[in-house]
């Protein structure tokens, strides 16, 4: 038992760790950040493509359906080398001298946007198609219909499950090692690969555990707020 | 009445759901500062007719014409139309999301282009007017049915629209809280708004009604003034389901 805990929680390497690991950490954060944006934006896209009506939407909702199924169906990681080695070496315009950063950050919002779109679709499905009619009556358009009535009723009530795909993917900055940015984990690995001691694992870990925990408080205070109001006139 | 006359006028309109022949041939005329009420059993094609003349259903044949101009050809403006066309529904169907006040002046702001100022005291008059204006900051969830209800035709009545379609608008209420809904229809009837109206108070149709049309199986089967249609119903079936009402105690 005490080489397990002086292995794991060995308090020197943490300490001793902490500075580099925290330098590589932030690097998750930042990916997390800009990759989060990037995903709602492109998502939303792609879930305005997704439920495009009628039989002029229909190439948009073919095009759509194929973009997630076929990014929903591949291993992440394939992506990362895809985007990070493939298309720079392929010299593909626009990829050539972009930063591993960027490539990275491009890696996970192409994945989980199509998550994210399919999180925002239940929640547009989940909108009463009164809600709709409603607003149509009133002489808005389709597109003002979306964007001041549907989408602000279905972004509220995906929070949770867009909570999931947000964790998920803060934590999968960390596969951002596999092509060789020294963020959090790797410079974990880096660490515990010179001194033979795994402590700074549990440092890392400890770093992507803390910004999630009050995430998900802070979920449940906006659900608890907003479920008030979800519930309203919807008769 | 000249067909000139009408305001709406519907020709020959069917509705069919897939095997389901809903509207069977409709034609009704509706002039301008006309109060017309469809009443009928649950599944007549009330809602329907009146979903139809929104153009939230398209219909499967015949012609609605709305000021002379017929709104059922392709590509009739939708949304023009909409914009003289104000429906309120049974289940009230405010937007959860946004204020009494915002439920109000999202459609004269984003429709008509009305400034904030412009939208808010049209918004004023109209829930001062229905004793609402206190509660312009609330959430519909914090206000009674017939609050939400009132809401409801105030968002209708913001539009200005010439043409009120009423779908059962006291169905879903509370029996206490019918008479203030019941009461600012009354208002607008005497405002001389023009009306089509789907109720099932029959009290309420006979009193404000100019023009009562009863629906039977997608068909209107007998029209006429309210005193006639409540007096002296001519058709077998106006008569055995006014009987049904009587005796549910709603005339």
């Amino acid at each position: 038992m005490g080489e397990v805990a002086d292995n794991f929680f060995n308090g020197y390497h943490l300490e001793e760790s902490f500075p580099q690991i925290l330098e590589g950490f932030l690097i998750n954060i930042r990916m997390m950040l800009v990759a989060e944006v990037a995903v709602l934006l492109w998502a939303l896209v792609l879930v305005l493509m997704r439920v495009a009506p009628g039989r002029g939407g229909l190439p948009l909702r073919i095009l759509a359906v194929a973009y997630i199924d076929f990014f929903r169906g591949i291993p992440l990681i394939l992506v990362f080398f895809f985007v990070c080695f493939g298309l720079p070496i392929a010299g593909v315009p626009g990829f050539r001298d972009q930063s591993l950063f960027t490539l990275s950050v491009i890696s996970l919002t192409l994945v989980y946007a199509a998550y994210v779109a399919e999180v925002y679709r239940s929640g547009i499905d989940g909108v009463h198609p009164s809600q709709a009619a409603a607003s149509r009556s009133l002489g808005l358009s389709y597109r003002q219909t979306m964007r001041f009535v549907v989408l602000p009723q279905a972004v509220r009530r995906v929070v949770p499950p867009l909570l999931n795909d947000f964790v998920g993917l803060q934590k999968d900055t960390a596969l951002a090692a596999t092509v060789g940015i020294i963020e959090g984990a790797n410079a974990a690995q880096i660490y515990a690969g010179n001194t033979l001691n795994v402590s700074s694992y549990v440092g890392v870990a400890l770093c992507f555990i803390v910004i999630t925990i009050p995430l998900a408080r802070l979920v449940d205070y906006l659900l608890v707020r907003d479920n008030r109001r979800l519930r309203a006139a919807m008769g | 009445m000249a067909a000139d006359d009408a305001y709406l006028r519907l020709e020959g309109v069917e509705k069919r759901f897939g095997p389901a022949h809903v509207l069977r041939g409709i034609d009704l005329e509706v002039r301008e500062h006309e109060v017309v009420a469809l009443i009928g059993a649950s599944g007549s094609g009330k809602s329907t007719l009146l979903r139809c003349v929104n153009l939230l259903e398209p219909v499967s044949a015949g012609r609605i014409a709305l000021g002379g101009a017929e709104i059922t050809r392709r590509g009739a403006p939708l949304d023009a139309v909409r914009r003289e066309v104000g429906i309120v529904f049974q289940s009230f169907n405010l937007f959860p999301h946004l204020t009494v006040l915002r439920n109000v002046t999202l459609a004269p702001r984003e429709v008509l282009g009305l400034s904030r100022r412009e939208a808010e005291e049209r918004a004023r008059e109209l829930l001062e007017r229905i004793g609402l204006w206190e509660k312009r900051d609330a959430y519909p969830d914090r206000l009674s049915g017939g609050q939400q209800q009132r809401a409801a035709i105030a968002r209708a009545l913001a539009m200005q629209p010439r043409l009120m379609l009423l779908d059962e608008v006291t169905s879903a209420l509370d029996p206490e809280l019918v008479g203030d809904v019941l009461d600012l229809v009354r208002e607008l009837a005497r405002g001389g708004m023009t009306m089509l109206l789907a109720t099932h108070e029959m009290g309420f149709a006979r009193e404000v009604a100019d023009r009562v049309c009863f629906l039977d199986a997608g068909r209107i089967l007998e029209e006429g003034p309210p005193a006639r249609i409540f007096g002296e119903p001519r058709e077998a079936r106006t008569q055995a389901f006014l009987r049904r009402v009587i005796a549910a105690g709603r005339l």
